[in-house]
């Protein structure tokens, strides 16, 4: 059982979130036109086998998406943020 | 190393079991070989045999970080079927069904390939109305499937729950008579030991650090016992492909994620076919010691960790005691995951890769085992050819760029749902 330390709410059983995937992952600009961003953002990961910044939705509590860092061999859980709090490194919000 | 048959079974009982010859060589890495495979899964060592066999490469080594068959091949719940219906696998998987019937002559090795069914149950009218035209188009291409009512179900497997309290009633299934099971370990040892006797090289406890490059061709690999080099190189290490390949400069559309199984103690003859619940993803069928083999969800988060979570142990024998109230004071004996592939439309690759020389066979999902022989056969098609066999020609790279997904379950690019 992993336990996630919600900013929220405390430190809660793996069974009331949902897993979101890699928060690495950085949506394109809508007017980008070239294939290959698109390509990369949609299906290509890097996969790792150790550190690993992800995205899990507490939809059984305080219903916030939040980012973990996780280890993907040894599952020991890291930092744990408010993915709204988390600083941006790309324009995956820009209108 | 001699055949296995009547006679050297009575011969070897005459010397009191003392004087069976080693099954495989354990050679020294020679600096250089044709081709080399990397990964002594099924896959790999089935890949080694074919070229060996079908296209006269020999001169090929495997090469292994841990044993043969220690990583998926030992850890998957043993089911072979082809009730597949997108263009691209279903004649994939057909292939490799036909293969398995033949298996064990093959390799004069008991893969133990026992053809004991597998129902799909259906739980609602519009499930039995997609199995209907899964079967279709099963059978549309020469695949055996029929379609059962409850009454029959009933009839034929009469110890799941068919009360009114039953949570997904069973309204049907789909049944691939020519499904089965088959003894996994049997089937890397058989491929070793028949790619063993045609000179291939089975290299273990050796890992791929690394690849030799010139230019854009990977022309070899370092090891942990040296460089080895070959003019081409497959991967055959479903489970840490994306890692192996990342060695190359290569990003890929895989995620890895586990996926569990589990043993019960054992049990008298009880479930003599495969059954795989409509409802929740689960699957079971006896082994031929008696214990109840089980499978279910990934744990759903990426992981690279040999071993599961406990809220999918109870997820899956939540769902086993649903489907099967008898079970629910059985005891669970062992339980353990693999580390999967999971594909951005959960299906594989067998492909070129953009490095001049290498070779892919990965993103095999849940669907490993079962294409252990097509698997080999394509992928050693591949390296001998340099082209595509016409079966796996779909499981490429490209497809995701150009719009050509395989997704069986139509759920789109999240690896942790197919």
């Amino acid at each position: 059982m992993l336990r996630i330390d919600c900013p929220v709410c405390g430190l809660r059983d793996e069974t009331e979130f949902t897993y979101g995937g890699d928060a690495t992952v950085v949506r394109p600009n809508m007017s980008e036109a070239d294939l290959e961003p698109w390509l990369s953002y949609v299906f290509l990961r890097n996969n790792p086998r150790g550190a690993h910044k992800e995205y899990w939705h507490h939809v059984q509590g305080c219903r916030q998406w939040l980012i973990v860092q996780r280890d993907t061999l040894t599952h020991v859980i890291g930092d744990c943020v408010l993915s709204g709090d988390a600083p941006r490194n790309g324009p995956a919000h820009e209108t | 190393m001699g055949r296995y048959s009547a006679w050297s079974l009575l011969s070897n009982a005459m010397t009191r079991q003392r004087k069976w010859p080693r099954v495989w060589r354990n050679p020294a890495p020679a600096p250089r070989y044709e081709a080399i495979v990397v990964g002594g899964g099924g896959h790999g060592l089935a890949t080694a045999y074919y070229l060996a066999k079908e296209h006269g490469i020999r001169n090929v080594a495997v090469i292994e970080k841990g044993w043969l068959g220690g990583g998926n091949t030992g850890r998957n719940t043993t089911i072979v079927r082809s009730n597949y219906m997108m263009p691209g696998n279903t004649l994939f998987y057909e292939r490799s069904v036909r293969l398995w019937e033949d298996l064990s002559r093959e390799l004069n090795y008991n893969v133990m390939f026992s053809q004991r069914g597998q129902y799909n149950l259906c739980h609602s009218p519009v499930q039995l109305d997609a199995a209907r035209r899964r079967g279709n188009i099963m059978r549309a291409n020469g695949i055996d499937a029929e379609l059962f009512d409850r009454d029959t179900i009933r009839r034929r497997l009469p110890y799941l729950d068919y009360s009114p309290t039953a949570r997904f009633p069973i309204q049907g299934a789909i049944y691939q008579g020519r499904a089965g099971t088959a003894r996994h370990d049997a089937v890397a040892w058989g491929y070793a030991r028949a790619a063993d006797s045609l000179g291939v090289d089975i290299i273990q406890q050796c890992e791929v650090t690394g690849f030799i490059r010139d230019g854009n061709a990977v022309v070899g690999v370092e090891t942990t016992r040296g460089p080895i080099r070959a003019a081409k190189v497959g991967l055959a290490v479903a489970g840490h492909t994306g890692q192996l390949a990342a060695r190359a400069g290569l990003r890929l559309p895989i995620e890895t994620h586990a996926l569990q199984a589990f043993v019960s103690e054992p049990l008298k003859p009880m479930i003599n076919t495969v059954i795989s619940y409509g409802a929740a993803h689960f699957y079971i069928s006896q082994s031929d010691k008696g214990g109840l083999v089980m499978g279910g969800d990934l744990d759903g988060y990426n992981s690279y960790a040999q071993r599961g979570g406990l809220p999918m142990v109870e997820h899956s024998l939540a769902s086993a005691k649903a489907l099967v109230p008898g079970l629910s004071r059985l005891r669970l004996l062992r339980h353990w995951a693999g580390v999967m592939d999971m594909s951005m439309d959960g299906s594989p690759f067998i492909c070129k890769t953009p490095a001049n020389g290498l070779y892919l066979n990965g993103g095999w999902c849940y669907g490993g085992f079962k294409a252990t022989p097509a698997s080999g056969w394509c992928f050693a098609w591949m390296l001998a050819r340099d082209e595509p066999h016409a079966d796996s020609a779909n499981f490429t790279l490209d497809r995701f760029r150009e719009g050509y997904q395989i997704d069986e379950k139509g759920v789109g690019p999240m690896p942790n749902a197919h």
